[in-house]
């Protein structure tokens, strides 16, 4: 079987600062004729360097890297909005791009209006719209206001219609960019359910996104880029998505550089040691982890009552847990025990606020740590790379 | 079995086959540029007839009536409309479709379709707007009891309307690339239509140029030939068909010249608009 997609060598580079800069006016060069004579650094900026890799069809993956890897580049070029600089990429199925969720949806026009305009930009034919226009208004569950022109719905339900027509596309490959980003979490179940059908079906998906539970959760492989460049391309997922966590991997020590007489309390420094007060960043299950967190904060200011809260991110950064204390001196002490957290990388998010409506201070992924099994009776489920969860449950086994 | 290879386009195509393929989105662009125009607007699409109306009315009494500009013999509104139905083509053609790019530059950033669809659209919404305008300007000829040869109408007024269509969509298709870029092109463009509004013999004869540089301006110029054709159609009187020949001819070359520019720079557009 032929692969469905060859990139091939692919670069794109842009040309930044200088001539090639947006609106550029005659008015700015006869003004400044002086900038003309001067040679305007033209830096060479690339995008995407070199990139390789060969997509099956049927496949699902997912494509991820830091803000400024070349993801959306990447969709760029396979969507043909922007040409490459050089290399190619062979395409042998028709492909449709969700790069953005309602493209070309108008606001003076009616729902129904849209739905056609929408389809249509996307690659629909009328006749399919046609076919599909009952169950793309089921989906999208505005019915009764098919005929009021789209400025009267709210951001939801345009975001609903716009899905709900992309859904139905029937391209060989499909391209979504981060659109499940926004929308409430009904919503989001809605489309990861539709993308699973989707890929289920046999279609093959390329899928951008910074999160990771969701990659992990559609796609078979993975993509990693940095800068440009192919760091990782491969069928475990899990694998792929740690090699994007390492990138930004932080310190296990947290200092905090900001001058603190601007806010009314912060988190100075946290650091990370074990049961015997030393420092350490690698703890094995039967390891106290011992946070150690120094505030700043001026008592006449802060309000009583603000708290510290602490919460613990998994390897998807998601939360595994959290809790909060009452501030009550300078320095506080947290101590995980042993045997809770299974074996995985972590980090951690501190917060002081008064109640969670008045935050004062946020710190994110900070102070990662890992763990490694030793000795409980999951420990062999740590070679597989099977995702079991983040601790160990609190149970009891009884005879019955 | 599609196979299609992207890459860096070196050789320049016309994408015929492409817009083929996409030529129902044709019909949604220019149905979405015509609904839009005149959604919410109470009087809707009478506006479309109001426009040549309300002109032709204001130009007969300064022109004709003030100025006592000589128009063949003919009453003043049917010499002035028929010219102007054309020009109102050209005119809102023009303006619409330099413009689209850059009104459209959300779309072109995230989707892929045959960019010359947007100023085609754009000067086939003009056209829409023409259809009303020729309702009233028939009306205005029964009104004032004119004897128009409507078999000569027949087969001029199609050829009068090829001729602005395609230098319209030839002008308005090179401003839409160079506008992209230069964004300057945005004030360029209104203040030339107001100067070729002049420039042409919509409001006058052209037959007061009898030789010279300005009787070959207005033999070369395709908008003008348009305008003398359809007013020869409607009032009778011999068509300039050397002119009409001429005028073909510019057309045809501006719009080439037009395609060719916009196919040539449409790659980098998403990047630029």
């Amino acid at each position: 079987m032929k692969p469905i997609l060859e990139i091939q060598h692919l670069t794109k580079e842009f040309m930044i600062g200088g001539e090639q800069e947006k609106y550029l006016a005659l008015r700015d060069i006869l003004s400044n004729p002086l900038k003309k004579l001067k040679q305007p650094s033209k830096k060479q900026f690339r995008a995407l360097d070199d990139v390789n890799f060969t997509v099956m069809p049927g496949e699902s993956i997912g494509i991820i890297g830091r803000n400024g890897a070349g993801k959306s580049t990447l969709l760029k070029i396979l969507s043909h909005i922007t040409p490459p600089t050089s290399g190619r990429i062979i395409c042998r199925g028709r492909t449709a791009s969700l790069l953005e969720v309602g493209t070309g949806f108008h606001q003076e026009l009616t729902g129904r209006e849209n739905i056609y305009m929408n389809g249509s930009i996307l690659g629909m034919r009328k006749a399919e719209i046609d076919k599909h226009f009952d169950a793309i208004v089921d989906f999208s569950g505005v019915e009764e206001f098919l005929d009021t022109p789209l400025k009267r719905y709210s951001s939801g339900m345009q975001l609903r219609l716009a899905f709900a027509v992309a859904a139905h596309l029937e391209p060989e490959v499909l391209i979504i960019d981060e659109v499940l980003a926004v929308g409430d979490s009904e919503f989001q179940k809605k489309c990861l359910g539709k993308m699973n059908e989707v890929s289920k079906s046999g279609r093959t998906v390329l899928f951008v996104s910074h999160h990771m539970g969701t990659i992990a959760q559609l796609c078979r492989k993975v993509l990693v880029l940095d800068k440009g460049k192919v760091l990782d391309f491969t069928n475990n997922a899990m694998a792929g998505i740690e090699r994007y966590i390492k990138l930004n991997k932080s310190n296990a020590t947290y200092i905090n550089e900001q001058a603190p007489d601007n806010q009314i309390t912060s988190v100075k420094k946290v650091t990370l040691s074990n049961a015997k007060n030393e420092f350490s960043s690698e703890f094995t299950n039967k390891d106290d982890i011992v946070f150690d967190l120094e505030l700043s904060f001026d008592r006449k200011t802060l309000p009583a009552n603000s708290s510290l809260f602490f919460s613990v991110l998994n390897q998807f950064k998601m939360p595994v847990f959290s809790d909060e204390k009452e501030i009550t001196s300078e320095k506080m002490r947290l101590r995980i025990l042993p045997d809770f957290l299974v074996q995985g990388s972590y980090s951690i998010v501190v917060i002081i606020h008064l109640l969670p409506s008045h935050e004062y201070f946020r710190v994110e992924d900070i102070c990662s740590f890992n763990i490694i099994d030793t000795d409980s009776n999951l420990m062999f489920y740590n070679t597989f790379n099977y995702n079991y969860g983040n601790v160990f449950g609190k149970i009891q086994w009884e005879e019955i | 079995m599609i196979e299609y290879i992207i890459e860096k386009q070196n050789k320049f195509s016309l994408g015929l086959k492409e817009l083929i393929r996409y030529r129902e989105l044709f019909y949604f662009f220019t149905w979405r540029d015509i609904k839009v125009k005149y959604k919410q607007a109470a009087l809707g699409f009478l506006w479309a007839v109001l426009q040549p109306l309300i002109m032709m009315l204001v130009f007969t009494l300064i022109f004709s009536k003030g100025l006592g500009v000589k128009s063949e013999g003919i009453p003043y509104p049917i010499f002035a409309l028929s010219g102007l139905i054309i020009w109102n083509i050209f005119s809102s053609g023009l303006l619409n479709s330099a413009n689209s790019m850059v009104t459209n530059a959300n779309i072109i950033k995230k989707i892929y379709f045959p960019r010359l669809i947007i100023p085609m659209s754009s000067v086939l919404a003009s056209l829409f707007d023409f259809c009303f305008a020729l309702l009233i300007y028939i009306v205005v000829i029964i009104f004032y009891h004119y004897d128009t040869n409507w078999l000569k109408v027949l087969y001029c007024l199609p050829l009068s309307i090829l001729l602005t269509v395609m230098t319209t969509f030839g002008i308005g298709t090179f401003f839409a690339a160079f506008n992209v870029k230069y964004r300057d092109f945005q004030y360029v463009i209104p203040f030339l239509v107001q100067f070729l509004l002049f420039a042409n013999p919509v409001l006058y004869s052209s037959k007061i140029f009898t030789n010279g540089f300005f009787y070959w301006i207005m033999k070369l110029n395709p908008i003008a030939n348009a305008i003398n054709l359809s007013r020869s159609a409607f009032t009778g009187g011999d068509a300039d068909w050397n002119g009409v020949g001429l005028a073909f001819t510019v057309a045809i070359v501006i719009f080439f010249v037009g395609i060719y520019t916009f196919r040539k720079t449409e790659a980098y557009f998403a990047d630029l608009a």
